[in-house]
């Protein structure tokens, strides 16, 4: 059996990513003569959760929960994927290439003796099972050979589409309520603040992001760019120059050392688009860059790009869109 | 504070490119020597941090590689911005498999232990910038027997009725959250909470002065399982310009229109 990690979001909806760790999943079935695929998911399984999982060709919906993994604990966690496993019989586990989902993976591999591949992008094939990762933040690939037993990786966003089976899964609900081992728990999260509501908005999820990089010039320079990204109800993200320079706070960062934005528009102004940058915004589907230099790397790579002095093109555009009467 | 601090952090030397990735002639590494080389940002916070706990409480703050022989630059570079010792396992850093950095590091903190130079605390980055495995800290946690917290990014240690804990915090996926953990732990750090310093020229010098311990593995690595590295097929350019200046306003504005992303009405014109 393929075991899958879905993560959820408060509203205890499936994450994107984890559902394309699902359809990843089902294409390694398809290539391994339709291994059943199941999920793993830790706290409430809604009955719209349980059915969309169906649809998307799961077999088994295994629900995690009880008060030893009420709170979130990477060895604990781990330690009940691994229960689910033994119930289940795995000969992959997985998830998507997340903060969480790197780190389950991580214990998981390293509790059963086995290897762990980030930020898988495809396989080649099952035996050997060859898959082709993300390394140096997605700017050059890894050929791995995972073959141990359990095959233990993660899936990199948007490496395939989200969509669901042809043929639906029975999606039978199965409770574990395990028991974890002390030690599992003595790292656990004692307590979880609200994020802060900020200009950078969801930054991960938004739909529009506005980009603001060096060429802004300055804490104080931010006013037309902030503008726009409110004129467009999008989010702000910023390279890395800016918060190490202390122009914005790092929760706005994108790239790899920052988040991985995948909007319908990106809008960079004043982004040279360096590897590190490129790796948190290459998934947006249309960029449209603003930059004074024609041959900077996030131009040559953009949909759309305007030359010229930010401080100048940035205004009219903001002008321009409240001439034509528009505006979040 | 507590008592003096055993604080091991662990760097890895990675090249420096921001633009265009070369692969070494047999596929097995990045090469980086037309970039140069550093160390990940997440490792310079790790740094940071390291130095700023040891600062405030005493004790030491060592920095560790398993690397050639160059990456004792790092480890200069970690000295010369507060580190006080230094260790350099040498090896070729791509023959070794996370699982193999992982039992190198906790050879070292046993053999330093022995001596009587407990490492309390071992920090290391979230993940490393070339390979980016994702493991290597947890693995090591495993070798240990020890707990780990993953991707903080401020780490604290109090003294509590238990003992010291560590307190360390960072971004989980509904907010901040925070861990309490006995030492000893394993933390590994993203960047974000502290803002590393740059070395100063006496720092410089003062590290220069400071030996490194120089080891051999313990063991043969057994290796990342790489088969090969490859590039992604170069894309080419199709940037359409819209113009040069504020006159691109109108046509960027169409643009935004063709793309749907504008909300009428709410703004009066
Ligand atoms: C391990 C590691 C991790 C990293 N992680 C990240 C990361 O997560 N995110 C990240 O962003 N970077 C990261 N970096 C840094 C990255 O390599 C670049 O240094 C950084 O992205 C550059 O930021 P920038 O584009 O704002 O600045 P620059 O590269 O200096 O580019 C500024 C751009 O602004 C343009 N410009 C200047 N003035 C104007 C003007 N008036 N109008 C219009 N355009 C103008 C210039 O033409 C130029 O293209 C990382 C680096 C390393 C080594
Ligand atoms: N060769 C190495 N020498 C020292 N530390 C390393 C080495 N490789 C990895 N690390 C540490 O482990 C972290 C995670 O690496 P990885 O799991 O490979 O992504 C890095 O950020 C470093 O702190």
């Amino acid at each position: 059996m393929i075991l899958t990690l879905v993560e959820t979001d408060l509203d205890g909806a499936a994450t994107e990513v984890s559902l394309e760790a699902v359809s990843f999943a089902r294409d390694i079935s398809a290539a391994g003569n339709g291994v059943p695929v199941d999920a793993v998911v830790f706290g409430d399984v809604s009955e719209d959760l349980r059915a969309e999982l169906s649809a998307y060709g799961v077999r088994t919906v295994h629900r995690v929960g009880g008060d030893d993994v009420a709170a979130y604990s990477g060895a604990g966690w781990a330690s009940a994927i691994l229960t689910v496993r033994d119930a289940a019989g795995s000969v992959v586990i997985m998830a998507a290439g997340t903060d969480r989902g790197n780190e389950l993976m991580a214990h998981v591999a390293a509790r059963s003796g086995a290897s762990m591949a980030a930020n898988v992008l495809s396989f080649s094939g099952l035996t050997p099972f060859v898959v082709t990762r993300q390394v140096v933040g997605g700017a050059a690939m890894e050929e791995m050979n995972l073959h141990q037993r359990p095959a233990v990786f993660t899936v990199a966003g948007h490496a395939v589409e989200a969509k669901p089976a042809d043929v639906s899964g029975a999606g039978e609900l199965v409770e574990h309520t395990p028991t974890i081992a002390p030690e599992d728990l003595v790292a656990r999260v004692v307590s979880t603040a609200e994020p802060e509501a900020d200009e950078s908005g969801d930054l991960t999820s938004a739909k529009v992001v506005v980009g603001a990089g060096r060429g802004v010039g300055g804490a104080d320079k931010f006013g037309d760019v902030v503008e726009l990204t409110e004129l467009l109800g999008a989010a702000l993200g910023v390279s890395r120059v800016v918060t190490s320079a202390g122009w914005r706070p790092h929760h706005e960062q994108v790239g790899q050392t920052g988040s991985r934005i995948s909007p319908d528009l990106y809008v960079p102004c004043g982004i040279s688009g360096a590897i590190q940058h490129w790796a948190g915004c290459s998934s947006a589907k249309t960029i449209l860059a603003i930059n004074s230099d024609a041959e900077a790397p996030m131009v040559t790579r953009a949909t759309y790009a305007v030359i010229g002095d930010l401080h100048e093109i940035v205004p009219a555009i903001n002008a321009e869109i409240r001439k034509r009467g528009y505006g979040a | 504070m507590v008592q003096p601090l055993g604080v091991l952090v662990c760097v890895k030397r990675v090249p420096d490119i921001t633009e265009e990735v070369v692969l070494s002639e047999d596929g097995q590494s990045v090469d980086g020597r037309r970039s140069g080389f550093t160390m990940s940002a997440h490792e310079e916070c790790a740094v940071e941090l390291a130095v700023q706990m040891v600062g405030a409480g005493g004790g030491e703050a060592t920095a560790l590689t398993i690397g050639d022989a160059e990456a004792v630059e790092q480890l200069r570079n970690a000295l010369a911005v507060g580190c006080t010792a230094a260790t350099h396992v040498v090896g070729e850093p791509f023959a070794f498999g996370p699982a193999d950095v992982a039992r190198e590091v906790a050879a070292v903190v046993r053999d330093h232990e022995a001596a009587g130079r407990a490492h309390d605390l071992v920090l290391l980055g979230n993940d490393a910038a070339d390979t980016g495995d994702f493991q290597v800290g947890i693995r090591l946690a495993y070798e240990l027997g020890r707990p780990v917290v993953n991707g903080a990014h401020t780490v604290t240690v109090e003294d509590s009725s238990e003992g010291a804990v560590v307190v360390a915090v960072g971004e989980g996926p509904d907010g901040q959250e925070t861990y309490r953990v006995p030492l000893p732990a394993v933390v590994t750090i993203r960047e974000g909470g502290v803002e590393p310093r740059y070395p100063s020229v006496p720092g410089r010098l003062k590290a220069k002065k400071i030996p490194i311990e120089e080891r051999q593995p313990v063991s043969e690595p057994r290796g990342p399982g790489r088969v090969r590295m490859v590039l992604p097929p170069p894309t080419p350019s199709a940037v359409q310009i819209l113009g040069e200046g504020p006159e691109a306003a109108p046509a960027v504005v169409d643009v935004l229109e063709k793309l749907g992303v504008l909300t009428p009405g709410k703004v009066a014109p």
